[in-house]
């Protein structure tokens, strides 16, 4: 446990050298990360403006709240696992970290995190500062916001565990590319990244709510706005412990089966 | 027409290399198909709310779709390819084997590297704008087709242009790959019109990275809601701009220097 406790701090360190020294590529993430909710929260404002003020259940100034926390929520939770797991397996690289005594996932835990301690703040403030020209609209009750840190913490590790696993059919395929497109479009339509799910036809809400996409972002970003009842908050809370087990098995299962298939050159 | 032999050599070079890796062909085939069938829905979702946006109608929305997948086939087929391999080869010296050469070097970075699966982009972007003009019915006449064809090329020139300037950079700054990716995550705000943003938002994407001479400007061609100010405007920034970034990319030459200089 200590070992553990040692290895985290040790990436901590490593990660913020080298965000240090690449400062660049935090500021290319975070333009991406504040563009796409941008030009939706835009887009669905305009359609809110031409229809008389709302649409749906949403009115112009929550679309505004709606796409600024999900700006946050979706920085907190997302990994870039899917590209670096790529690259890692056609270099070889994997050998060694196959040779340190702990399980790879937890440097890659650590190397996430340490990274959002920067990047968040920034976020945060770029957040705040779009908030005065869009005049968001959220209000969440005092529970909402209690209860909205555990579902944040299990929406990462869900998402965590499942983009690691997904990351992880690089040991099978050099194409990994196409297999993260299919991945990001499901996240973009059944997460709420694109409209919020209740804008969405019944039958795409009911396949949303029993995949985890929406247990993700979505969830959290509604629970943050003080759109559902306690009884749906505990709900989701119990969806997202479903699928963190159920993401934790694929998980077990992947890796055994990968590892024993991955061959760096010269092996 | 030397300059067309020898787009047409880089050309063949490059298809015969990619020859010998034919699956590529349906792995973008593939990615091509759900970035469009993912656009589409895109729209679909947001017109099943309102039948306008932002005074643009479905199939106006869905022309500029289409005219956005074919400029962004066109930058991927060759603008953007070059400029990854200029920035690449002034770091690591190998521009050397291209300033040897007895011809123009602006023209022989533009042109030696073709992505030439994003040929696919550029068929599906037509195939929508296509589809779009049939559903428009009569509002395109022959005034549209011109204005459109004239700022689709000023549109191309402006981003090259742009993207050399860029890339030109690296002969002072060595490190700038990473502007590379800043433009592909802006461009995607080039779906959509951008008369929807905000004023800040508008000359940035108009002015700082010209993305609306490359996608709105076109489509407002084809939609009979081009301004002659808006033409003349056009054409006087591609010229001005193609000018500039040939005097920058002289200046920037001098700057370099070469792996065994």
């Amino acid at each position: 446990m200590n070992n553990l406790w040692d290895l985290y701090l040790q990436q901590f360190k490593t990660t913020f050298a080298s965000m240090v020294q690449y400062r660049a590529s935090l500021v290319i993430w975070m333009i991406s990360h504040v563009l796409e909710p941008l030009v939706y929260l835009i887009v669905w404002s305009t359609v809110s403006l031409t229809g008389g003020g709302s649409v749906g259940d949403y009115t112009t100034r929550q679309f505004a709240g709606y796409f600024l926390v999900l700006m946050l929520v979706n920085h907190v939770t997302y990994t870039w696992i899917m590209y670096e797991f790529e690259y890692r397996v056609r270099e070889g690289m994997f050998s060694v970290a196959l040779l340190k005594p702990v399980h790879p996932i937890h440097s890659d835990i650590a190397d996430n995190i340490s990274s959002k301690l920067i990047t968040l703040p920034m976020m945060i403030v770029v957040a705040v500062g779009l908030g005065f020209m869009f005049h968001p609209v959220i209000a969440p009750p005092v529970w909402a916001l209690a209860s909205a840190i555990p579902a944040l913490v299990l929406a990462f590790m869900v998402r965590f565990l499942l983009e690691w696993t997904l990351a992880q059919s690089a040991f099978w395929t050099t194409r990994v590319g196409a297999i993260n497109q299919i991945y990001f479009v499901l996240v973009l339509f059944l997460s709420g990244q694109i409209a919020p799910l209740t804008l969405f036809p019944k039958f795409v809400q009911i396949i949303a709510g029993v995949l985890p996409f929406r247990w993700m972002i979505g969830f959290p970003v509604e629970l943050l706005l003080g759109r559902l009842s306690p009884e749906q908050a505990w709900a989701g809370i119990g969806a997202q412990l479903v699928w963190l087990l159920v993401g934790y098995a694929l998980f077990r299962i992947v890796w055994r089966a990968g590892v024993r298939i991955y061959s760096a050159v010269g092996a | 027409m030397n300059y067309l032999r020898l787009l047409f050599v880089f050309f063949r070079v490059n298809v015969l290399g990619e020859m010998a890796y034919r699956a590529n062909f349906f792995i973008q085939l593939f990615q091509s198909m759900v970035e469009l069938v993912t656009a589409l829905l895109g729209l679909a979702v947001v017109f099943s709310y309102t039948n306008t946006l932002g005074g643009w109608n479905p199939n106006e929305v869905l022309a500029l779709v289409g005219v956005y997948f074919l400029v962004g086939g066109l930058i991927g087929l060759v603008v953007q390819p070059a400029m990854g391999k200029l920035i690449e080869s002034v770091r690591d010296g190998t521009l050397d084997f291209t300033l040897a050469k007895p011809e123009d070097a602006q023209l022989l970075v533009s042109i030696q590297r073709v992505e030439i699966w994003k040929l696919i982009d550029i068929v599906l972007g037509f195939g929508v704008l296509t589809t779009a003009l049939v559903r428009l019915g009569e509002h395109v006449g022959g005034w549209e087709a011109l204005s459109f064809t004239v700022m689709l090329l000023a549109g191309v020139v402006i981003i090259y242009s742009f993207w050399l300037i860029l890339a030109a950079l690296s002969f002072w700054f060595v490190r700038v790959e990473n502007i590379l990716e800043i433009f592909q995550s802006v461009y995607e705000a080039g779906r959509w019109p951008i008369s929807l943003y905000p004023g800040w938002m508008r000359f940035a994407l108009t002015f700082i990275i010209p993305i609306a001479f490359v996608t709105t400007v076109p489509a407002e061609a084809l939609t009979g809601r081009l301004t002659v100010e808006t033409l003349a405007g056009a054409v006087v920034l591609a010229g001005v701009l193609f000018a500039l970034s040939r005097a920058v990319w002289r200046v920037g030459l001098r700057q370099y220097s070469g792996t065994s200089a």
